[in-house]
């Protein structure tokens, strides 16, 4: 497949491998936190470790959509549908995320309430066009990349003064959550992890550009590298990191650049801008409350706001008192660490949101890496 | 001079091109009857269906009967390269010859709901029709229900099959062995990826289609050349990675695969990188998996690449010992990862 196998190629892998193997040196280790669920995937899907030389370790970061959501949001939605005027859109993952009480949008919709699974923002609101009678609301998830998409329908959905529509917004913004990992470390000085360089997000950069890294580059002195999302590109980044680590460098390098510019995509900005602002405090699964790291709809909009409009109100609610995804959003622990996983806690019966998402670690760990661990 | 006289039963024949199902084309009464007599028992004809009784009365040849019944509840009836009514004859067809059976008889439920268009059901009676004779197998008894409007989606079809199993053949998913050679007869995906690109909300053009095919000769040609072959399995629902993991655990194997040899058309390759899906969890109804003791895997491979649905086939990996039963696959990025089954629904409603 054009301009897909090219970025998957084997002898091209091997040629990077060899050459990560020669550059890195034996006396260190090389910490490095892939941010995003979609790296992770890759490394695991295409055996991406077994290419590496034991002093490199990746450390799976929290930028997982469906992982990052705390189940007091879900509660919310769960809330939400409880009205019998509701149809609640979503993506796939989220149905089978478990809130509270082991209750999930899924069992939700098997017990007969309105959920539809939709794949685009823009499918909810096509909805809300074809049925004035119900009120259409979309549970909108994600970080900046999917941030535009749900700014547009709002916009439209303005224009075509569509009353019906509303939006329950759970968007979250990529630095805060990296500064937040790097910030205080002090704070958490038993449950803090060291990382000595950052794979940066690609499709969120394409969106926010390379140039919002640039502080926490320059202030915590870690390299971040950002990178596509194939294996090579994977491949490619890592290397860029050691290269950067074994001169004592800390910049912001962008390896994607086939998508990425310093300063993105400005319309889209713009689009978010009018539409979003940040929220003053919003909690992230493991990562806890961090200030300005999530998007809520502005003023002039709010009637498309489900939180607003029906009304909801945020409570905080506790995970499975054994489940780990919170030191495993964090970097602290790896899947294999807790107790639960493959055990109580499968794909097909998730415990916590990292084994539902296909971009949640355990979920990977599962899917493609567990035979490692059991040879 | 005029029409047979039972045209004259019915006071006009049933309309084709506009008419709808009625709750009446299943009460047992005299729509039904006409039902039967103007679309079923002229599409499938045959003496056993002549005779019009409520059962079949078969004669067997010798040897072990095999036995198998699948429901097809597909969404959307009409795709590329097929319906609900040859993926009804294929599909059933396909189960029996997986355990090396000749495919003799077919039963048909069909389940429809009121208001379906006559016009359509015709259409999936016809290339039933056509599957069948060109499995050469009969449909010797059926069934007809309709359900009200809103409690059925158009058409649910249930097919059921036998067929002899010739002397000394013994396919079974618990005789692989270590060190046995697994085989593929082509392509991954095209089935799941044909009927997705039909999917309301998802369309997209493609110039895919089904491989929903019969496979019973194939079959015959590959059991022929070697008897010795142990294992015979369709990858439908779950795609290649299921079906493998089905096998492993059924022997208590491992496998390892190669994916590199695993063939995937372009096409399906882009389309499952659109949605987000492997293709080795998409369904295909025209393809077989064969597990082979590793001498017997070159005259195998030869049977099948003389036969059109088995001219892309491919040795795509090892039968290994392991207690785990994994089923692992060498990437063609040079690393390692697990297959594993699949989990959840990929995609509800493939056939």
């Amino acid at each position: 497949m054009k301009y897909i196998d090219e970025f998957r190629d084997g002898a091209a892998a091997r040629g990077l491998a060899r050459q990560i193997v020669q550059e890195t040196r034996s006396d260190r280790e090389y910490r490095l936190m892939e941010f995003c669920g979609g790296h992770t995937h890759a490394i695991y899907r295409y055996g991406v470790p077994d290419l590496l030389p034991p002093g490199v370790r990746m450390i799976h970061g929290p930028g997982c959509p469906v992982c990052v959501l705390p189940i007091g949001r879900l509660n919310m939605a769960l809330e939400l549908v409880a009205r019998p005027q509701v149809t609640l859109c979503s993506y796939g993952d989220m149905l089978r995320v478990p809130g509270s009480g082991g209750q999930s949008l899924l069992k939700a919709k098997a017990a007969g309430v309105d959920i539809r699974m939709i794949y685009s923002a823009a499918d909810a609101l096509a909805l809300a066009q074809r049925h004035p009678d119900r009120e259409v609301v979309f549970f909108a998830i994600g970080f900046e990349t999917t941030t535009p998409p749900t700014a547009l329908v709002i916009q439209r959905a303005a224009e075509l003064d569509l009353l019906n529509f509303s939006v329950f917004c759970n968007h979250v913004l990529t630095p805060a959550a990296i500064a937040h990992l790097l910030a205080a470390p002090e704070a958490r000085a038993l449950d803090a992890v060291p990382i000595d360089g950052f794979l940066g997000p690609a499709h969120v950069s394409v969106v926010i550009g390379s140039r919002p890294y640039e502080g926490f580059a320059r202030d915590h002195r870690k390299p971040v590298v950002i990178s596509g999302f194939e294996p090579l590109d994977v491949l490619q980044s890592i290397l860029m990191l050691i290269r950067q680590l074994n001169e004592g460098r800390a910049e912001v390098e962008n390896q994607y650049t086939r998508a990425v510019t310093r300063d993105g995509n400005l319309k889209a900005q713009r689009l978010m801008a009018e539409i979003f602002e940040p929220r003053p405090m919003f909690e992230w699964r493991g990562l806890g409350l961090i200030p300005h790291s999530a998007l809520t709809i502005r003023e002039p909009y709010a009637r498309f706001d489900a939180e607003r409009r029906f009304p909801l109100t945020y409570q905080a609610a506790s995970e499975h008192r054994a489940c780990q995804c919170g030191a495993i959003l964090r970097g602290v622990k790896k899947p294999t660490d807790c107790k639960l996983f493959d055990v109580v806690c499968t794909p097909e019966n998730p415990l916590g949101s990292c084994m539902v998402s296909s971009e949640g670690a355990c979920a990977a760990y599962y899917r493609y890496g567990r035979y490692q661990g059991a040879a | 001079m005029s029409a047979p006289r039972t045209r004259h039963f019915f006071a006009s024949p049933l309309d084709f091109e506009s008419g709808r199902v009625e709750l009446s084309h299943g009460s047992g009464g005299r729509a039904m009857a006409q039902l039967i007599e103007e679309l079923f028992a002229t599409a499938f004809r045959n003496p056993w269906l002549d005779q019009r009784n409520d059962q079949a009365c078969l004669e067997l040849p010798a040897g072990r009967v095999a036995m198998t019944t699948d429901s097809y509840v597909v969404s959307p009836l009409f795709f590329p390269g097929g319906n609900i009514g040859s993926l009804a004859v294929h599909g059933t067809v396909n189960d029996l010859a997986m355990a090396g059976a000749r495919p003799l008889h077919l039963s048909v439920g069909f389940i429809l709901e009121a208001g379906f268009p006559l016009a359509d059901l015709r259409r999936i009676v016809m290339s039933m029709a056509t599957a069948a004779r060109a499995a050469n197998v009969t449909i010797v008894t059926g069934d007809t229900k309709v359900v009200e409007r809103g409690k059925g989606d158009g058409v649910f079809v249930n097919t059921t099959g036998i067929g002899v199993i010739p002397d000394g053949v013994q396919l079974s998913g618990d005789r692989a062995r270590p060190g046995d050679l697994i085989l593929l007869s082509g392509s991954m995906g095209d089935h799941g990826v044909a009927v997705m690109s039909q999917r309301a909300g998802l369309e997209f053009e493609t110039t895919l289609q089904s491989d929903s095919a019969a496979l019973h000769e194939l079959v015959a040609a590959m059991v022929a050349a070697a008897p010795g072959l142990r294992c015979l399995r369709d990858p439908t629902r779950g795609g290649l990675a299921t079906t493998l993991n089905e096998i492993a655990v059924q022997s208590g194997v491992g496998m390892v695969l190669r994916e590199a040899a695993i063939p995937i058309k372009p096409e399906v390759a882009a389309a499952c990188e659109l949605l987000g899906l492997d293709p080795l969890y998409v369904a295909n109804e025209g393809k077989l998996i064969a597990i082979c003791p590793p001498e017997d895997t070159e005259r195998v491979l030869a049977a099948m690449h003389v036969h059109p649905l088995g001219a892309a086939a491919a040795v795509i990996g090892t039968v290994r010992e392991d207690p785990h039963r994994f089923v692992t696959m060498e990437t063609t990025f040079g690393g390692n990862r697990l297959v594993d089954w699949l989990s959840g629904e990929q995609l509800p409603r493939i056939c």
